[in-house]
């Protein structure tokens, strides 16, 4: 096999590999400020319930949350296995990092002072205004960084999906390598993992950029 | 006419830090400009938080130009009303921090405006027309575009003085409005104080500033230990206190 072919196959598989991390994306952010929320509630069987999920998705690897997402159905149930294993995948991911997202948006909740809730409510903002219009804009600037670091984490880790094989870049670059007995694909999978990394480094820093307005 | 009363308020609090009020009632009228005074942890910022709603009474009645925000029960706990009849209310008074509290991710414009639109639902154009007028009166009408941290700590409270005033609120609380500032900036804090009082704006101000308030008040509230020791109009209070506690603490600030 040519090196040239080898791209191209792991090119291909790039496409799972984002399509990974897009989606994860797409439902982890969202659903971690639910969490966050959750985990902030006064009613402390709420919290404390969300506090415990929390702590099994951050104290067990994401590599055994993938397989128990994926297989658990059909060992609990005796339900098949869903043959695109895109969604039990993003399931798995999205699930993983909305709660490490979570913490993330909690810290920042929790360090904006209380004066600008108090400035809110006097001027007689309702309470999701104040969330929406003074807290959360806020908070978004505090976290970026960290933000940035699950984000440059996550691309990384879509290489996990390859313990369900599917068929993503590094499942592919695997297939490759065992069939041609080469280190070689591992080798050009890192440089497109780094590749992609350079490209989102790039991104969150225009981003964080943009919000330097401030300080 | 009474724009503000507060009755009979009682507040303790868990922790026990000595900001306790004990049977506090305060009353003022339209056009009147009273300073409160003591000794820190008297109670006057909890008395202030309490008129504000940022601080619940344990007891004690509020209202504001005939409506009442919280009236004691059969025993003697303060009861709220209702969200709406509390926004209503909100919409009465204004509150200046002390620590200015001005939305750091908002500019100066856009700090003044931003209420005005979505609470009391103005148009931008007669939003941003009372934020551009307020600000050329705080002598800060070339700072619209600026962003708070851009500002110095007393270009920073002028905003928020402005801020609370697009609000057009009937009282004007202010809660140690020059404590967070520089000695040398406190001066431009006083003089906007000042001018609103000649505009005979109805006012309350907790204060350190023994001078302004005698100047500038009606009338002055000395409190401490969480009651109002003494209360007259200004001179008076500052001049020729009655209570030994007031000659005390005023003998205290003169040094």
């Amino acid at each position: 096999m040519t090196l040239l072919t080898m791209i191209v196959k792991l090119a291909e598989g790039l496409g799972k590999t984002c399509a990974i991390f897009f989606l994860t994306l797409l439902f982890s952010l969202p659903l971690g400020m639910v969490v966050a929320l959750l985990r902030m509630s006064k009613n402390r069987i709420v919290s404390g319930v969300t506090r415990f999920i929390i702590s099994i998705l951050r104290g067990t690897p994401l590599m055994l949350q993938l397989l128990a997402v994926t297989y658990g159905p059909y060992y609990l149930f005796g339900a098949g296995v869903a043959r695109n294993k895109l969604i039990p995948v993003v399931v798995a991911f999205a699930i993983n990092y909305a709660a490490y997202f979570a913490e993330i948006y909690r810290g920042g909740i929790e360090s904006i002072p209380v004066g600008q809730y108090e400035a809110a409510e006097v001027l007689g903002y309702t309470r999701l205004q104040t969330f929406v219009r003074i807290i959360l804009p806020q908070v978004i600037k505090r976290i970026l960084p960290s933000i940035t670091n699950e984000v440059v984490t996550l691309v990384k880790d879509t290489s996990m999906a390859f313990t369900v094989s599917y068929q993503e870049m590094f499942t592919i670059g695997k297939q490759i390598a065992n069939s041609q007995t080469s280190f070689t694909p591992f080798l050009v999978a890192g440089v497109f993992y780094y590749v992609f990394n350079g490209v989102v480094d790039f991104a969150m820093g225009r981003i964080e950029k943009r919000l330097n307005y401030y300080q | 006419m009474k724009i503000m009363e507060l009755t009979h308020v009682k507040k303790s609090f868990a922790d026990a830090t000595l900001h306790v009020l004990k049977d506090i009632s305060l009353s003022v009228e339209k056009g009147e400009v009273v300073a409160i005074i003591g000794p820190s942890g008297s109670g006057k910022s909890t008395l202030l938080r309490c008129a504000t709603l940022l601080t619940d009474m344990d007891a004690g009645e509020l209202c504001y130009d005939g409506i009442f925000a919280a009236k004691n029960d059969e025993n003697g706990r303060a009861v709220y009303a209702d969200k709406a009849t509390l926004k209503q209310v909100r919409g009465k008074f204004g509150l200046v921090f002390q620590n200015f509290n001005l939305f750091p991710h908002y500019s100066v414009l856009k700090n003044l405006t931003d209420a005005q639109i979505h609470v009391l639902g103005r148009s931008k154009e007669e939003a941003e027309h009372r934020a551009r007028a307020l600000l050329d009166k705080m002598g800060l009408g070339d700072r619209g575009s600026a962003y708070p941290c851009e500002l110095s700590g007393g270009q920073q409270q002028r905003v928020a003085i402005a801020r609370a005033l697009a609000m057009d609120p009937e009282i004007l609380f202010f809660d140690e409005p020059t404590s967070a500032l520089d000695p040398e900036l406190t001066g431009e804090i006083l003089k906007v104080i000042r001018a609103l009082a000649d505009e005979h704006m109805t006012m309350v101000i907790v204060t350190h500033e023994m001078a302004f308030a005698r100047e500038v008040a009606d009338r002055v509230i000395f409190m401490s230990g969480g009651v109002i020791v003494e209360e007259g109009p200004a001179r008076q209070v500052m001049d020729d206190p009655k209570e030994e506690r007031t000659r005390q603490f005023l003998r205290n600030y003169q040094r």
